[in-house]
């Protein structure tokens, strides 16, 4: 026969909101919301109050106002009857404009260095830590300023290319280096020039069919055909058979020296320049050391486990070093193009008219909607990266090492 | 044996060969060349290639630095003296000196205060950051922010001392009330500062003469100790903060958890640069209309929580990299929460992530530059405007950024350089 003893009837007691365990966390975030509400609350009324004296209220009207200024660079059509939000949208185009330059400047660079970091050479090894050190323990902004001071005090103003006995020559007679800016060639689309095009990206997806095909040929039929001299005639020679039969519908438009300036061709400025540059190799600087880490990361067992396999060096690099190596290298190269994104921000500082430029400097002053303009800055970027960091944590994912 | 190969064998040697010197190309300093420098055409191309950067870049600075005027009051005066010979005017760096370190502002006659401020800064960190000097000299670390405050701002000295007295009579309350639980004590040694920094402020207020130096308003610090008191006070404050959130971040209370989570992602989400337009156009709006607070404490405000972010994240990485055991033997000694994460989890935890902390730390200085852009005069700010617009030196780039790179450089780069120190100090078990 079993005895029972019950546990004795618990009564709940007020006191056990504090002592017990099981129920302290209740009053912790019951007290943590409450001092939450209390403080934003607090805030609020402040804001209220505050907006209300100065007689100001929210309200994003001004946004379909005309902005009145001018941006020196845009990427869509832009004068200064535009709006306000034509004016942000501007700006966040020349953002995402750096910002996908500085990106792809930034990872050639970065690998390139980080790759000859670990050179058997000796010298270039010195020299790319000195690189390394030198540009990731100065402030970005130093950099974009003095890269600012370069070009426009070192580059050659465009006067000086005018005359006989020009003091500066353009290169090739397609591009131009100057204090204002960088010239190059314009690609004009003539009739019938949607042909080429649509040949050249058809033979881009046929590239790729190809070398499907070669893989399914070596895994099936274990016949290794050629790969590279294929692509390369793939990719050129039917769009420019294409390009001749219609008659060669893309012509370029050169930069020519016409009055105090260049005129014609595409045209960066060199605000654009010097910041894109700044933030590429300052970036480059961060993704040599992750590269150099990742290839570091793979133990040399690796690369003599696939040697004794019989694989050649490039294909132990392609087949095992690479793919180990991008697992620990892609995390952080992303977060690096994010910082490089939010560094764009500093745009400011040398007049690029990216969006902290427009909405958050000349767009905020003019109207004085301190805190709506902030707010939608804020948001974009956080949109921006919470994007990022949704593709990244997908990527981590389909990447993880599935263990056991 | 020997006899009887004596008759079919010519020769049978029977001692050592003297050992020979390795060829040329084998030792020494060829070797390594041959090594280190030409391993392959391609190789050897890059290090002829290198050698000529570098040759080019000797060959252009060296000349500069050695001809570099020092003693001029304006370029003209300096161009003057080069009369056309490659040389630097560093004769900018001399005469703006003052202006560089300590800001077009800060009152000439009171630089003494904040040079002692920066030497006693040294005193203060030593032991902090050496673990060899007495421990005594923590006690100073303790009283270092309070006189700092005093030397740099000035005032009376009652208003620094009551902060102080108010987090040690704080402090002695939480140790009394201990015993009956973290959460009580940290709420009575809270009141018990307010309370006593209530008073004090009546008593500062009341006694304005008592101590005093000549009072310097937030708005004429500049130059590079801007730079310094920015850095020292958000990294310093940002580091309990960043705990708090950190752990916030790991709690097992959803709603602790969510607020935490949001204000991470949220700072992590938008560039500094906004937070301080934030800090410049927008923060005022949220205090009491009566408040007037200075720019430069706003620009605190906002850089502290930029930067506890992200140590906040660095700190949960610590935190989830401790192995599971620590955190259950922790529980079954009976440790509470706050006793097992003061006594058994942080400790460690931030052993792990100190290299993550030195690097925001790093690069939170290196972002103080950014107030230059909301017209506050940083170096960077000084030489952007006041100098660089002035008439005596309008052109001078090359010997103001060269003197911008080479500060931050020297600051940054020993901080990384202990911070790797600091590792293999730490380093507990063998590898």
């Amino acid at each position: 026969m079993a005895t029972y003893s019950d546990p004795p009837a618990e009564s709940f007691r007020l006191s056990q909101l504090i002592s017990d365990t099981r129920y302290r966390s209740y009053t912790f975030q019951f007290v943590a919301l409450i001092a939450l509400f209390a403080l934003v609350g607090y805030l609020l009324s402040n804001l209220a109050q505050n907006l209300a004296e100065a007689g100001l209220n929210i309200s994003y009207a001004f946004l379909r106002e005309p902005a009145g200024y001018d941006i020196n660079q845009s990427l869509i059509d832009y004068n200064s009857q535009s709006t306000h939000l034509r004016a942000a949208v501007v700006g966040v185009l020349n953002t995402l404009l750096v910002a996908v330059l500085g990106c792809a400047m930034a990872t050639v660079i970065g690998v390139v260095v980080g790759v000859l970091r670990l050179s058997p050479n000796w010298l270039i090894r010195k020299l790319m830590a000195v690189y390394v050190e030198i540009f990731r323990n100065v402030p970005v902004l130093i950099w974009i300023l003095i890269i600012m001071a370069i070009f426009t005090a070192v580059l050659p103003q465009p006067r000086d290319f005018r005359g006989d006995n020009a003091e500066a020559s353009m290169l090739w007679d397609m591009f131009a280096f100057t204090g204002r800016g960088f010239y190059s060639p314009k690609p004009l689309f003539g009739p019938g020039s949607a042909v080429v095009v649509a040949v050249f990206f058809a033979s881009i997806a046929g590239i790729f069919a190809y070398r499907r095909y070669v893989k399914k040929k070596l895994f099936d039929e274990g016949k290794l055909l050629p790969m590279f001299w294929p692509s390369v005639g793939l990719l050129f020679i039917p769009a420019i058979v294409a390009f001749f039969v219609m008659g060669r519908p893309i012509t370029m438009e050169y930069p020519e020296l016409g009055g105090f300036n260049f005129r014609g061709g595409i045209f960066a400025r060199n605000s654009l320049i010097s910041l894109w540059f700044a933030l590429s190799i300052y970036t480059a600087a961060f993704i040599a050391e992750n590269v150099r880490a990742g290839i570091l990361a793979i133990s040399r067992g690796q690369t003599e486990a696939a040697a004794s396999l019989g694989l050649r060096p490039n294909r132990i690099m392609s087949l095992v070093i690479l793919p180990q190596a991008l697992r620990v290298v892609i995390p952080p190269v992303i977060s690096q193009y994010l910082n490089l994104t939010k560094n764009s921000s500093l745009a400011i500082a040398v007049g690029y008219m990216d969006l902290t430029g427009t909405l958050g400097g000349i767009t905020l002053n003019q109207t004085g909607r301190a805190i709506e303009c902030v707010l939608l800055l804020m948001l974009f970027y956080l949109t921006i990266s919470l994007a990022i960091s949704t593709i990244m944590n997908a990527y981590n994912n389909a990447m993880k090492l599935k263990e056991r | 044996m020997s006899d009887t190969h004596a008759q079919s064998v010519a020769f049978v040697r029977d001692t050592m060969l003297p050992e020979q010197a390795p060829p040329v190309s084998e030792a020494g300093v060829v070797k390594w060349m041959r090594e280190n420098l030409f391993p392959g055409p391609v190789n050897a191309l890059l290090t002829i290639l290198a050698i000529y950067f570098v040759y080019k870049i000797v060959a252009g600075a060296l000349p500069w630095f050695w001809n570099g005027v020092w003693t001029t009051s304006s370029l003209a005066e300096c161009r003057e003296v080069l009369n056309g010979a490659t040389g630097g005017c560093f004769s900018v760096l001399t005469e703006r000196w003052n202006q560089l370190l300590f800001g077009f502002k800060y009152p000439s006659e009171q630089y003494w205060r904040p040079l002692s401020a920066f030497i006693l800064l040294v005193v203060a960190v030593a032991p902090v950051l050496f673990f060899s000097l007495p421990r005594k000299m923590l006690i100073f670390t303790g009283l270092y922010p309070f006189l700092a405050y005093w030397l740099i701002w000035g005032g009376t000295i009652l208003a620094p001392l009551f902060g102080l007295i108010g987090l040690v009579v704080a402090f002695m309350v939480f140790r009394r009330v201990e015993g009956r639980g973290f959460a009580t004590a940290a709420l009575a040694g809270l009141v018990t500062a307010v309370v006593v920094w209530w008073l004090g402020g009546l008593l500062a207020a009341a006694l304005p003469g008592a101590l005093a130096l000549d009072p310097v308003p937030s708005r004429d610090m500049g130059g590079f100790m801007l730079n310094m008191i920015l850095g020292t006070v958000c990294v310093s404050l940002s580091l309990p903060i960043g705990i708090l959130l950190a752990l916030g971040r790991q709690s097992h209370m959803p709603i602790i958890k969510w607020i935490c989570v949001v204000f991470i992602e949220f700072i992590r989400g938008v560039p500094l640069i906004t937070l301080l337009f934030v800090a410049n156009v927008v923060l005022s709006y949220f205090f009491p209309p009566e408040t007037n607070l200075d720019l430069i404490i706003r620009v605190i405000i906002m850089i502290t929580a930029f930067a506890s972010a992200y140590i906040a994240e660095v700190i949960r990485g610590g935190l989830a990299a401790l192995p599971r055991g620590q955190y259950e033997a922790a529980d079954s000694l009976g440790l509470d929460y706050a006793q097992s994460m003061r006594l058994i989890i942080l400790p460690q935890a931030l052993k792990i992530s100190i290299p993550g902390i030195v690097n925001v730390a790093v690069g939170l200085f290196k972002d103080t530059t950014l107030v230059s852009v909301i017209s506050m005069f940083d170096l960077v700010g000084m030489i952007r405007g006041p100098i660089l617009a002035s008439t005596e030196w309008n052109g001078v780039y090359w010997e103001l950024w060269g003197f911008a790179v080479v500060t931050f450089f020297v600051v940054c780069y020993g901080i990384s350089q202990y911070s790797q120190w600091l590792e293999r100090q730490l380093q507990r078990d063998h590898h």
